[in-house]
């Protein structure tokens, strides 16, 4: 764990605002960890905000809705903000403000059987909004019963504000999403893990009796979830096991959110909070964005100060650096970071002093250096027998190294051998 | 539509702490004790270190040119092997000795085995025990402090170890560096600001040198003289180069374990070797020897002291 320059005042007290609604969406058909969806609507079709416009009959997926109303225009290959390229539905809009959601409403939310709750969630295209994107109505269906559920409202990575903004802004719906959680799985504990760097969503969580919130020192990775469990609980997730293995679930406070409105308002996931920041950026933002829109579009509803350099998606630690500004939001894009040359300068790899700094600051007691060094050599079994494989990818060990070594690449390049 | 993106994995943002400013940290941090050692033993002293460092310096350039290798002379650690050898050398050797010294510890200790970050034990100190052994007679020979003549001066370890009775020396005068011994290890006061400098600014952290240092001071209180438990502890840690070897040298990162429960076996290891060549060794110094051999250790050390993994027992 580190103490990163948070770096978050530019946009934490600045609230919400709402996007105008895009002239054109491009809406990919892979927003969740699983296979990719099959398109529901073909080219010239008529869609309305909300419709769904891709699917799969089973397995690992999340339906895709549209998240303006419109007209399809095309169904092709776009760039993808996690990997690359990927297929998406092209919607031109028509400018009409949002569908109708008030025939999906439920009238009795603590009436709903569990099944009931996964079926309205699966139907809303809701997604681990965090950052991993699986699909909830899978992870509200655990293998073994859970008792402890443990909202993350760490957001634990510099700049980001978005889930500290929902925090204080949308406190009740929050807590009537959990609440939802909590009576159709039999939840006992509920958890809510906040950085303290929060003082305003601490205050907000804190008046009611169902919710626990438990305070967390602000270093990071404290929203990752083998941390917050070992903070919260007090006990680690042993090796290889999920949470539902020690009766825990852990839920993002978006995705919260996303059930609060999929249950009381009839609404699927057709928009998030970004925040929009970094030093190119005139006026750093909360913004709320359609699913879709691409970033461009977002950059220029800020305004920049400077050409950007590097823009990513996510936040500095883990987010994931672009390629063009014709990318689109997805449903886990949580941030939008540009930075200028100087910021983005990429710094020369050095040899490895041995200095430690990366086993010092592993989250997860891993010795990065040499990982590195075996992974290096391709020595596969060397890496394994470091435990290559319980690396979380937080980023710390390439942060930390005084050589400016590629630790994570190389330890990810190691997990992706292991699994082979 | 914005061009020329930068693309690379993440993470990217940088904690801004490079190589070369840990190395001129180090440089900074032994200059209290260089300037020490100038002031008790003179200028002889000043022109010993000069000439390590400028060797070191040198040899460095000449191997990487030579290598087709990229010239690091700037990352400062070549400036702090010089320094190193240099104060580990007497304050009046001939100036032909550091040179080679100087040549051999880069060459040998460092540049065989590939450079910075490679080698397997302390440059500095291979440099010296290789003039100790080729040059006894120069290395052996001191002179007195704050006489700035060669008058010649046993060091108070040796006159132990030739059962010598030591006179007017107190634990001050030693701590203050009143005595015989090489250029940067008699002043332990100074030492110590530069430790603690080391360690204010994270770049060395106690575990090596307090292990090491204990672990000396309750071996000789216990064997050091003839009596069971009456081993004068405080002198063995103020003579001889156990401060300078504790804080600078046991703490190299390159050639020290990478764990903290590494770092505290490597710290007794150098404690109860260094104790036993005092005590019973045929040099009345052992920490030179003790960090080497201690050095030799470290794969197997960390091999057996990796930290505890997330999830596993």
């Amino acid at each position: 764990m580190v103490k990163l320059a948070e770096n978050k005042h530019h946009s934490e007290n600045k609230p919400t605002c709402s996007m105008p609604l895009p002239k054109k969406v491009y809406i990919s058909l892979i927003q969740h960890l699983g296979k990719i969806c099959v398109p529901e609507v073909k080219v010239g079709d008529k869609v309305s905000c909300g419709q769904r416009i891709a699917s799969l009959p089973s397995g690992l997926y999340s339906p895709i809705h549209s998240s303006i109303s419109g007209t399809v225009s095309a169904i092709q290959d776009c760039p993808h903000p996690v990997i690359g390229r990927a297929k998406a539905v092209v919607i031109q809009g028509d400018g009409r403000e949002d569908g109708d959601f008030s025939k999906s409403i439920r009238s009795q939310p603590f009436s709903l059987t569990a099944q009931e709750l996964r079926d309205i969630v699966l139907e809303a295209g809701i997604v681990g909004m965090g950052g991993a994107s699986f699909p909830t109505h899978i992870k509200l269906n655990p293998p073994k019963p859970v008792n402890t559920l443990i909202i993350n409202g760490a957001e634990c990575e510099p700049y980001l504000t978005a889930d500290s903004r929902l925090m204080v802004e949308k406190t009740t719906e929050i807590v009537k999403g959990i609440r939802l959680i909590v009576s159709c799985l039999g939840i006992k504990d509920v958890y809510i893990g906040i950085e303290d760097n929060k003082p305003e969503a601490i205050r907000a969580f804190s008046g009611f009796d169902d919710i626990k919130v438990k305070v967390l020192k602000s270093d990071y990775p404290q929203g990752g979830e083998k941390q917050l469990i070992r903070n919260i609980l007090g006990k680690e997730l042993p090796r290889g096991k999920y949470p539902f293995d020690i009766g825990a679930l852990v839920q993002n406070v978006s995705t919260m959110f996303a059930i609060y409105e999929a249950v009381y308002k009839g609404k699927p996931l057709i928009e998030r909070i970004v925040t929009v920041t970094g030093s190119c950026i005139k006026e750093p933002v909360n913004l709320l964005v359609r699913i879709g829109t691409p970033i461009k579009d977002l950059i220029e509803f800020c305004g920049l100060n400077e050409e950007p350099a590097k823009i990513i998606i996510g936040g500095p630690m883990m987010g994931i650096a672009q390629y063009t500004d014709e990318v689109p939001l997805i449903k886990s894009s949580n941030g939008l970071l540009l930075m200028n040359k100087v910021e983005a300068e990429v710094l020369e790899e050095k040899p490895c002093i041995r200095c430690a700094a990366c086993i010092r600051g592993c989250p997860v007691g891993l010795m990065p250096c040499q990982i590195n060094l075996a992974s290096e050599r391709s020595l596969w079994a060397l890496t394994k027998e470091y435990g290559a494989s319980d690396c979380i990818e937080c980023g710390i060990c390439n942060y930390v190294c005084p050589a400016n070594r590629r630790l994570l690449q190389t330890i990810k390049r190691a997990k992706l051998e292991g699994v082979r | 539509m914005i061009n020329n993106l930068i693309v690379s994995g993440s993470p990217h943002i940088h904690k801004q702490e490079s190589v070369s400013r840990i190395m001129w940290t180090v440089v900074l941090s032994t200059i209290p004790a260089g300037i020490a050692g100038v002031i008790i033993f003179g200028l002889d002293a000043l022109w010993v270190i000069l000439v390590a460092v400028i060797a070191a310096v040198l040899t460095e350039a000449v191997f990487e040119i030579w290598s087709k290798k990229k010239v690091t002379v700037m990352d400062g650690s070549a400036v702090i092997t010089g320094i190193l050898l240099a104060y580990n050398l007497p304050p009046n050797v001939p100036l032909w000795l550091p040179i080679i010294g100087a040549v051999f510890s880069i060459a040998v200790g460092k540049q065989v085995f590939g450079g910075l970050g490679q080698n397997i034990f302390n440059p500095a100190l291979v440099g010296r025990v290789f003039l100790m052994a080729s040059w006894p007679k120069y290395m052996t020979t001191f002179v007195k402090p704050l006489s700035y003549d060669a008058i010649t001066s046993a060091t108070p370890l040796a006159a132990l170890k030739e059962g010598k009775i030591l006179e007017h020396i107190s634990y001050l005068d030693l701590f203050l560096g009143k005595r015989g011994g090489c250029i940067g290890e008699v002043c332990i006061l100074a030492l110590l600001i530069g430790a603690a400098i080391l360690l204010y600014k994270g770049y060395i952290s106690w575990h090596i040198p307090m292990t090491y240092i204990l672990t000396t001071a309750v071996f000789t209180y216990i064997f050091g003289a003839k009596q069971l438990f009456h081993g004068d502890w405080l002198f063995h840690i103020l003579s001889g180069g156990l401060i300078l070897g504790a804080f600078f040298m046991a703490t190299d990162y390159v050639a020290t374990p990478l764990t903290i429960n590494g770092q505290i076996v490597f710290g007794i290891g150098c404690g109860l070797l260094t104790a036993i060549i005092r005590i019973w060794g045929g040099y009345p110094e052992g920490v030179s020897y003790a960090i080497l051999i201690m050095n030799a250790a470290t794969p197997f050390i960390d091999r057996y002291t990796k930290n505890r993994i997330y999830g596993t027992s």
